[in-house]
């Protein structure tokens, strides 16, 4: 395969550290070795690494439940699988997709790339994202380990009182569910609140607010929105705990609760959970159509407007979820407009892609394909949602098939395609290796092929009157040859997806090596040695322009002053990242992962025993305070380092 | 069971109002796909190729674009117009749903339950109220003004013919209006998951004409046929002493169950089991002996009976018309 080819040219000199300083840096943000290291590690890279393998790993366990539900709907009245594991199936699939495949993994990309992108050592709060890396883990682990032992949640992803209520799910399997929201909550709000100091504080000097790669943007505006949207489903999940565990009554009509308050809870977050997968995406596709069209993409001001746009607007949608219940007219009109308006911040970044790639000169390599995928998958799934934006027309295709076929639309074409391609352009950086491109070129067509044979027929089966989360249907419904094209369409996208794996295991040994900057792109993080050594950069660039490897002058010089032998930052100022002070950062330790296995003791044991809540949060309490406890020597060389010039 | 349920084939105003609008949608849609696709699709193909070797186009940088700027704007205004067009279209057929005229409207009230569909026809006098399950007889032409309600968890009221859907949420009551304008067998479906038999929650709704429907509901108002005959009076005996009056109701006898469908009138129904099962003798007795294995996880429990007592027991269910 690409093994055989030369190495690929670099163009733009990498900052590269020589010998010494190489060691001494690599001694102030590096790790021990073996496993106490292992665990202890905080450099942002491990963690957005951990975050994407891990969250690959539960896109593979989800889309094989994905498979299993087509397999049992491959043909009519079909008794494979019952409605009771079905129904596990379902909601295992929409949970692991929505929260443990796609916001961490976003997530995990913003933690790896972001502190690259804007030229930083760490991320902020490195330890804390180590954490949140171990929480997420194990709230997956538990999720799975439930399933495995029958207690897989079975009310759906959204989980709707009072069905998942204490009455109706006796047992533990919609608390498993809840804890597991709790979990994530957690895990991604601490990563948000890490991106958006990073971003705020650490860029160097030079990128001022208005030359940020629209990456960056993309993971700021998603990180807002994860602060704002994750307190309603806490209040939410939290209230659905204490209903099944204690006998809260928050969502139960005969004590005075009321059944729909929890759609609006839950969807108050779960329409901007959509976009915080999406908008990650859109920055992708705007770093990648740059590089690949060779060109800055058109209209930056725009597209940064269009992002912010869209995550405001994600927060006014929440009730196109809910047009069947009884909601008074004036209502309805509102959110009918704000549904059918969020089409168009999005068609603004479509249009000004379009015009990049009418006047820029077009690399078509597997990243590209990936990301031109989205204007035919993207913009069919955005049409469909317009219609179901409508709500007379919603009453017809909501929860229907139609549904299925727009939200995979949406989602797989606008987040799965791009992050696709974003594992294709950012690989090399990550492994110091290229994908082959042979093999992404099959990978692509056959995923692009697969998933419309799949999910195209489903909008007719939708507006033929098939209901979703249906564990079989009648014979005689018209529905047969339909569902069965879209099981075909499956088993194309488990090859498209095997042969992925086999790229990556292939070319993680044996790929082309790829040097600092294998595509010759314009953003920072290719101006260091690929993988990027633990200290990310030798020097901290100064930037000169908004794209720093393709400007004459781009990089205007390097920082110094900055101790090498401790792990010190350069902060800078909000807007104008101008240098403020230093900031000496953490070191790595085990205790975010010691205080993560204590949260899961206490997590898991809530789910049990309300006592849990009392006696386990001793040993939670127990580790964080080792983990924050001060510690007298690294104080004193901290006042030292602070003292001298 | 050849009833029809798909949207695309309206029998009902309201459904032809959406269908409508639906057809409007997709021509616009389909319209402005298409212009995005051929932008699209020109742009890769009049784009001169590069490697990475190519030199970046950096002076994209400083310079202004008028004519992409010029092609992004239209574009933009373009789709605003075009969304607010929608709007105003969407919000129309919106108000045109909601303005059904109701004079002289039928008032039923449908409870749903896990998995079935508990139907009262209401009347301004109380004797000529009556209780049915799993299947609406209604009037073609005259409107109808559904009061839904749910006595357990939410499920969704749904005749893709006839309407949109509506929720029904315990502690609320909701109101749907439809009327039909073909007389016709359409199935409907609960929409709105609700646990594990979600799939097998159908029934039927039959338009008949006005005088048609007078007799239908007349024949209804009437307490359950008495048994004619040894083996129907045999087969009353079996069902009185068994545990289906714990659940089951048939009006003129002790068994006044609410749990389970109304039985006064079963053999007139054309399905048993929520839409699931054609109603023959064959599935009954089935049903009977062994619900779990048509419809597993339905309250239903099974109920073992000698082969004769079964017989005996269809003979008296297939009397009840």
């Amino acid at each position: 395969m690409a093994a055989a080819r030369a190495r690929v040219p670099r163009s733009a000199p990498a900052i590269e550290a020589d010998g010494d300083l190489h060691a001494r840096l690599s001694r102030a943000w590096g790790r021990e070795g073996g496993v106490a290291g292992w665990f202890s590690d905080i450099d942002h890279k491990t963690s957005g690494v951990r975050f994407i393998v891990t969250a690959f790993g539960f896109f593979v366990a989800g889309g094989i439940l994905a498979a299993l539900m087509r397999l049992q709907l491959s043909r009519p009245e079909n008794t494979l699988i019952g409605p009771d594991l079905y129904n596990q199936i379902f909601t295992m699939h929409g949970t692991t997709m929505m929260f443990l495949f796609a916001v961490p993994m976003m997530l995990g990309v913003g933690v790896y790339i972001v502190p690259l992108m804007v030229g930083a050592r760490n991320i902020a709060f490195p330890r804390m994202v180590a954490f949140a890396y171990w929480v997420f883990l194990f709230g997956g682990l538990m999720l799975y380990t439930a399933f495995f032992f029958n207690a897989g949640p079975d009310a759906g992803w959204f989980s709707y009182t009072p069905l998942a209520g204490p009455e109706f799910t006796p047992g533990k399997r919609s608390d498993f569910w809840a804890q597991l929201i709790t979990y994530t909550e957690v895990s991604a709000l601490l990563v948000s609140i890490a991106l958006i100091t990073t971003i705020f504080k650490l860029r160097a000097p030079g990128m001022t607010i208005n030359r940020m790669p629209h990456f960056v943007w993309a993971m700021l505006v998603t990180s807002f929105v994860v602060v704002f949207a994750m307190p309603a489903v806490m209040f939410a999940s939290t209230s659905l705990i204490t209903d099944r565990l204690v006998g809260t009554h928050f969502f139960n009509p005969a004590e005075g609760g009321d059944a729909l308050l929890w759609q609006h809870l839950f969807w108050f977050f779960g329409h901007p959970e959509v976009y915080l997968i999406f908008l990650p995406a859109l920055g992708m596709i705007s770093m990648i159509i740059g590089t690949f069209s060779r060109r800055p993409v058109f209209g930056y001001p725009g597209l940064v407007i269009a992002q912010i746009a869209t995550g405001f607007f994600s927060f006014g949608l929440w009730v196109h979820h809910m047009f069947a219940t009884q909601l008074p007219e004036v209502g309805k009109a509102f959110f009918t407009a704000a549904s059918l308006l969020i089409a168009l911040p999005t068609a603004l970044q479509i249009f000004c892609w379009i015009a990049t790639l009418w006047t820029g000169r077009l690399n078509f390599k597997t990243p590209l394909l990936f990301v031109l995928a989205f204007f035919v998958i993207l913009v069919i799934g955005g049409l469909t949602g317009i219609m179901l934006g409508s709500v007379a027309l919603d009453l017809q295709i909501h929860d229907t098939y139609f549904v299925v076929a727009h939200l995979h639309y949406v989602l797989i074409g606008g987040a799965v395609f791009p992050l696709f391609g974003a594992f294709y352009y950012w690989f090399p950086k990550i492994t110091g290796r290229m994908l082959s491109e042979t093999l992404g070129r099959w990978n692509f067509w056959l995923f692009f092929v697969g998933f419309n044979v799949t999910f195209f027929p489903m909008h007719n089966l939708g507006l033929q009157g098939m209901p979703r989360r249906v564990y079989t249907y009648p014979a005689d419904m018209g529905w047969n040859v339909l569902n069965a094209i879209a099981s075909v369409g499956a088993a194309m996208i488990a090859v498209s997806m095997l042969l992925f794996v086999v790229n990556v295991a292939v070319s993680y040994r044996r790929g082309a090596r790829a040097g600092a900057n294998p595509w010759s792109a314009s953003s920072l993080e290719w101006a260091t040695p690929s993988p990027p050594p633990p200290y990310n950069f030798a020097a901290i660039p100064v930037l000169g322009g908004r794209e720093p490897l393709w400007e004459e002058k781009g990089i205007a010089g390097r920082v110094e002053g900055l101790d090498v032998d401790t792990p010190m930052a350069l902060v800078t100022t909000l807007v104008d990242a101008k240098p403020d002070h230093r900031s000496i950062q953490p070191t790595p330790t085990p205790w975010p992962f010691l205080s993560a296995v204590a949260l899961t003791m206490f997590f898991v044991g809530s789910i049990f025993s309300p006592w849990a809540v009392v006696w386990l949060s001793i040993p939670v309490t127990i580790a964080v305070t080792i983990w924050f406890w001060p510690r007298e020597q690294e104080t004193q060389e901290h006042l030292a380092l602070e003292r001298r010039p | 069971m050849s009833a029809i349920q798909d949207s695309l084939r309206p029998a009902g105003v309201q459904a032809a109002q959406i269908y409508d609008l639906w057809l409007l949608m997709l021509v616009v849609c389909t319209i402005v796909f298409a212009a995005v696709f051929g932008a699209f699709v020109m742009a890769l193909w009049r784009a001169p190729r590069a490697t990475e070797r190519t030199a970046p186009d950096v002076a994209a940088i400083s310079s202004q674009e008028p004519k992409s700027l010029l092609a992004v704007s239209i574009g933009l205004i373009v789709s605003a117009v075009g969304l607010i067009a929608l709007i105003i279209a969407s919000v129309l057929t919106d108000r045109a749903l909601a303005a059904l005229p109701l004079k002289d409207g039928l008032v039923i009230e449908v409870t749903a339950r896990q998995w079935w569909w508990d139907i009262v026809y209401d009347d301004h006098e109380p004797s000529r109220i009556f209780r049915t399950a799993n299947e609406l007889h209604i009037p073609v032409g005259r409107p109808v003004v559904i009061k839904l309600k749910s006595s357990d968890v939410i499920h969704s009221f749904w005749v893709p013919n006839l309407h949109g859907k509506k929720d029904l949420i315990p502690g609320h009551t909701s109101l749907i209006q439809l009327r039909a304008d073909q007389p016709g067998v359409y199935r409907g479906q609960c929409a709105e998951f609700c646990g594990h038999q979600h799939a097998k929650m159908a029934f039927l709704v039959i338009a008949h004409e006005p005088q048609d429907f007078e007799r239908w509901a007349q024949s209804q108002r009437q307490p359950a046929k008495e048994p004619e005959g040894e083996l129907q009076k045999r087969g009353r005996e079996v069902f009185l002493s068994s545990p289906c009056i714990m659940c089951h109701r048939i009006d003129g006898t002790v068994a006044q169950g609410r749990q389970a469908p109304d039985l006064t009138h079963l053999a007139s129904r054309r399905t048993i089991a929520a839409g699931t099962l054609p109603n023959t003798r064959g599935n009954l007795g089935g049903w009977i002996l062994d619900p779990q294995s048509t419809k597993p996880g339905v309250m239903m429990p099974p109920v073992a009976l000698a082969a004769a007592d079964l017989q005996a027991l269809l003979a008296y269910l297939e009397s009840l018309h």
